[in-house]
Formats: structure tokens, sequence, C-alpha cells
């Protein structure tokens, strides 16, 4: 029965004590070490949100990125295309421009090359006439430098000339 | 004499097993385990002094006497020796009379025949109990009755002590929160932090309700913890612990008590209202069912006293019953001693891994049942979730 019968004096101290202690912990254990759980734990739910959030934007971002990132080499390619096309019709141009113009030269060339043979041709006949008259000047002084000769030639003529 | 010299090779054969045990256990995985040798170490001390004492009044070994001697309160510290020369730490006697206070050293009345002439009384040791005596011993029962003892004995030093303790550790505790706010916690705190933590999700949040449970915390917390490491304090034998506190029925009643008015204190009128009117009850029925719910009011935190006490001093008994074995069976045979020792041993160690685990548990079902009755006391919502309430105090006494 000893072990089973409350003593007064041990309840009293216990509840003293237990008082004591529960008023000193509530104050300077419970209440700082319970917030600080409370907000270290509100601080890591935050960080982790932020966290999420953060992602969420870096993954929006990265789309945006890829958005123009493709923006950007569809209009490179439209310029690469738009420079090629350019380049194409420059060199037609040129080619065009340049066949034409050696086409004028060719044809100049030759105009010239005409001109300058139908002058040698003109200068020939002219030379050729000139010796020609020279040589058969030379050739009827030769041939009627006397009197004799002069005679039998026309003899000569006279002969095949026949009256009939 | 004979008998003197084998106890104590005895106690020195149990010594020296101890010491092997230790060695072959890994410290750190059983960091109690020490204490628990210690423990029963201690108790051997105990027991042989309680055998020779036996011996010196030249009768058997009592190991009843010598069990309840453990585990009751006493106004001195017994250290070690037999009770011819045993080593005691004198505790102040504190009485309040009806003629006024009177405090004196209990080493004043040590011995079995010290009277002490205080200023009112005479006063003698009987027992444990402090009587008011006449010049030849003779007790005055009327004037006993009238004494109020409110001495400082083992149990209110441990109660002062655990106290003390507690106050260093969470303040500690505290201060490592504020100095690393926001950081993991470390060391002392990563330690308690879970245990607080346990109780705040899983005792308080789940039996009172995200939104009250904040009021309560303070006293679950000082609850659970003071149950905890008294129990804890129970298995260590040296002074100035090993005191069988949380198994003594005062220190209970005060706990459950304090639960009690918590839970009378916070009922809402939802909660009289089931008490005294189960809504839904017809008249007649009520005039049987509101004596029983009134009944149940007390007798809940009852239970609650009960159980800790039970428990615990149970542990405490199982213990020193193992090692009383050990001085019966010397008694008949010291062979049957030794052998019998190996044995006691094994068994007390294994039950000093379950008594660590019951100081937890003990605590854990004592906090929880509080967190349940206040949350019953505090709950708003509707029937449903009452039963609900119920069942989970129902299963928790499956487990206690």
């Amino acid at each position: 029965m000893e072990l089973v019968t409350p003593a007064l004096g041990l309840m009293f101290w216990m509840f003293v004590t237990f008082a004591i202690i529960f008023l000193l912990l509530k104050k300077f254990a419970w209440k700082p070490i319970l917030k600080m759980i409370k907000e270290r734990e509100d601080s890591i739910d935050s960080a982790i949100q932020s966290a999420e959030k953060a992602r969420q934007e870096m993954k929006e971002l990265q789309a945006g990125n890829e958005r123009i990132l493709a923006e950007a080499r569809a209009a490179s390619d439209t310029l690469l295309k738009d420079a090629r096309d350019a380049k194409d019709a420059i060199i037609a141009e040129a080619k065009t421009k340049a066949k034409s113009e050696a086409d004028r030269l060719v044809a100049q060339a030759r105009e010239t090359i005409n001109n300058e043979k139908l002058a040698a041709i003109t200068e020939l006949k002219n030379q050729v006439a000139t010796l020609s008259i020279d040589i058969a000047e030379k050739i009827l002084r030769e041939q009627f430098s006397s009197d004799e000769k002069q005679k039998a030639h026309i003899n000569n003529l006279m002969k095949e000339v026949t009256l009939n | 004499m004979s008998n003197k010299i084998n106890i104590f090779s005895v106690k020195n054969f149990c010594f020296s097993l101890f010491v092997a045990v230790l060695t072959l256990l890994p410290a750190k995985t059983f960091a109690y385990e020490p204490i628990e040798e210690e423990n029963n170490h201690d108790e051997v001390i105990d027991t042989v002094s309680a055998a020779k004492h036996a011996e010196g009044n030249s009768t058997a070994f009592n190991a009843g006497e010598m069990i309840i001697e453990h585990i009751g309160d006493s106004h001195q510290w017994h250290l070690w020796g037999d009770h011819g020369h045993a080593v005691h730490i004198p505790l102040p006697v504190i009485l309040w009379t009806d003629k006024g206070l009177e405090i004196f050293s209990s080493s004043k009345v040590e011995h079995h025949e010290d009277i002490y002439e205080g200023t009112h009384y005479k006063y003698m040791l009987h027992n444990e109990h402090i009587e008011v005596v006449d010049n030849f011993g003779n007790v005055d029962e009327e004037a006993t009755a009238k004494i109020k003892d409110f001495s400082i004995t083992k149990n209110a030093l441990t109660i002062i002590v655990s106290a003390l303790i507690m106050l260093l550790i969470f303040i500690k505790v505290a201060k490592s929160y504020k100095r690393r706010e926001g950081m993991a916690p470390k060391g002392l705190q990563s330690f308690m932090e879970p245990l607080i933590l346990f109780i705040r999700d899983d005792v308080a949040k789940t039996s009172i309700g995200e939104k009250k449970y904040e009021r309560y915390m303070p006293y679950l917390l000082t609850a659970f913890f003071f149950i905890f490491f008294n129990n804890l304090m129970g298995l260590i034998p040296i002074f100035p612990f090993g005191a069988n506190l949380t198994g003594n029925i005062s220190v209970c009643l005060v706990l459950a008590g304090i639960t009690l008015v918590v839970t009378l204190i916070s009922g809402n009128g939802h909660y009289w209202r089931h008490i005294f009117a189960m809504p839904g009850v017809p008249i007649p029925v009520l005039i049987i069912l509101t004596p029983i719910e009134l009944i149940g009011v007390v007798l809940r935190p009852f239970v609650l006293m009960i159980r800790l006490f039970a428990n615990i001093t149970a542990g405490h008994i199982i213990a020193l019953a193992f090692f009383s074995l050990i001085f019966i069976f010397g008694e008949k045979s010291t062979g049957a001693g030794y052998g019998v020792s190996v044995v006691s041993i094994a068994f007390t160690v294994f039950m000093g891994f379950l008594e660590l685990l019951v100081a937890f548990l003990q605590a854990y079902v004592f906090t929880l049942l509080s967190a349940i009755y206040i949350g019953a006391a505090v709950e708003e919502g509707h029937h449903e979730h009452e039963h609900h309430v119920e069942k989970g105090h129902e299963a928790t006494h499956v487990i206690a």
C-alpha cells in the first residue's frame, strides 16, 4: 500500500518544480525553439517555391530563347537567300553586259578590220593601177622607142585588121 | 561471514562480466548500454547491502523487502555500503507541524534508534516515515497524523535535478536555434529537434488539430521531456540519478492531475454538452450516460497515472527481481548463485533494452493521451470525428 499512497510533500515539490520548469521552459525554450523551427520551415518552403518559380522562369526563358534563335536563323536564312539571289542576278547581269560589250567590241573590230581591209585593197588597187600604168608606160616606152618598132607594130595591127 | 565473502565475489564476478560485455559491444551503437550495465551493477551492490542487512538481522534474504525499499522514496540518498556503515547523502527533513515549521537533516534520524529532539516534538524515522515519538521511542499517533512531511526526499531531489538538467539542455538548445538561425540543426539541437517535431507533428497536430495545437505545445513538450528524462535517469544508478521517480504514484498523480486540469479548463461548450447532455440521446438514457461520462472525465487521467506508474515500477521491479535470484540461489549454494548470476545478468541486460524502449514509449503514450484528451475538449467538429478520436485513444490503450 505504501507504494500506491500518494505523499503530500512529494506532490507539493513535484507540482511546484513542474510549474517552475514549465514556465521557464515555455518562455526561454519552447517558444523560441518552436518559433525558429517554424520560421526555418517557412523559409525552406519559400526557398523551394522560389526555386520552382525560378525553374519555371528559366524554362520560359529557354523557350523564348529558342524562339528568338529560330527567328534569327530564319532571318539569316532569308538574308542569305536574298544575298545569293542578288549575287546571281548581279553575276547574270554582268555576264550579259560583258557579252554585249564583247559583241559590240568584236563587231566594231570586225568593221574596223573591214574598213581597213577595204582601204588596204583600195590602196593596193591604186598602187597596182599606178604600178600597171608605170609598167605599161615603161613597156610602151620600150616598144615605141624607135620608129621601126612603131611601124612594125602598126603593121601587125594593120595585118590583123582585115578590111572585110 | 563466509556468505559475505561469497557475495562480494559474486559482485566482483558480475563486475568483470560487465567489463567483458562492455568491451565486446561497439561503444557507440549501445550508447545507453553502459548505463544499463552500471544500473545492474549498482543494484548488485544494493542487493549486497540488503542481503547483509538481512544477515545482520539473522534472517534470510528478503527479495520483496529489498525491492520495495529500492523503488520507494527515501529521506536519504543511499550510495553504498550496508546498514551498519552505509554511505548516505542526508537530505533535509521539512515538517509542517501544527505548532510550526521544523527543518533538520535526515542524518539526525538516520539510524534505527535515533530520536531527534526538534523545536516542537521529538522525531524518529520509521520505514521512511517521520513519526512523532516520546523520549522512549513510543509513537504518538495523534501528533504524527498532524504533521505534514514536505521533506526534500530522494524523489523530490530527483525532480529538482531533472528540472535543472531540462533547463540546461533546452535553454542551450534554444540558444543554438537563435545562434544558427535558419541553418540546419547541429549537436544537441539535432538530437532534440526530431523529438520536438515528433511531439508537434505526430502528437499535438494530429490529436488537437492544426488550429489549436500551438497553445498546448509547451505543456506537452514539458510533460514529454520530463517523463522521458526521468525514465532514462531512473535507469542510471549513479547519484544523482537512479530514483524511481516516474514510477512514483505522487509524481504520476500530479502529472495526470495537470492533464485533467488543462482538459477541464480547455473544455468548450461542445465538450461539456457531450458530457452532460449528449445530443440525440433520450433523457432517460442521459440519467445513466451522464454519470458515466462524468466518471470518464476523471477516469481517463486516473488511467494515465496508473499506466505510467505501473510500467516504470514494473521495469524496476523486474530488474531487481532478476538480481534477487542470484542471492536467493546464492544462499542455498555458492555455485548456484554464480550459475544463476549469468542468467540474471543476461535477462537484466535484455530488460534494460526493453526499459529504454519503455522509457520512450511511456513518455510518448502519456503525452499522446494527454493531447487526445485536450483535443477532445477543444474540438468543435461533429460527432464522427469524436468517434475517430476515441478509436485512436483505444488503439493507444492497446499499445500501452
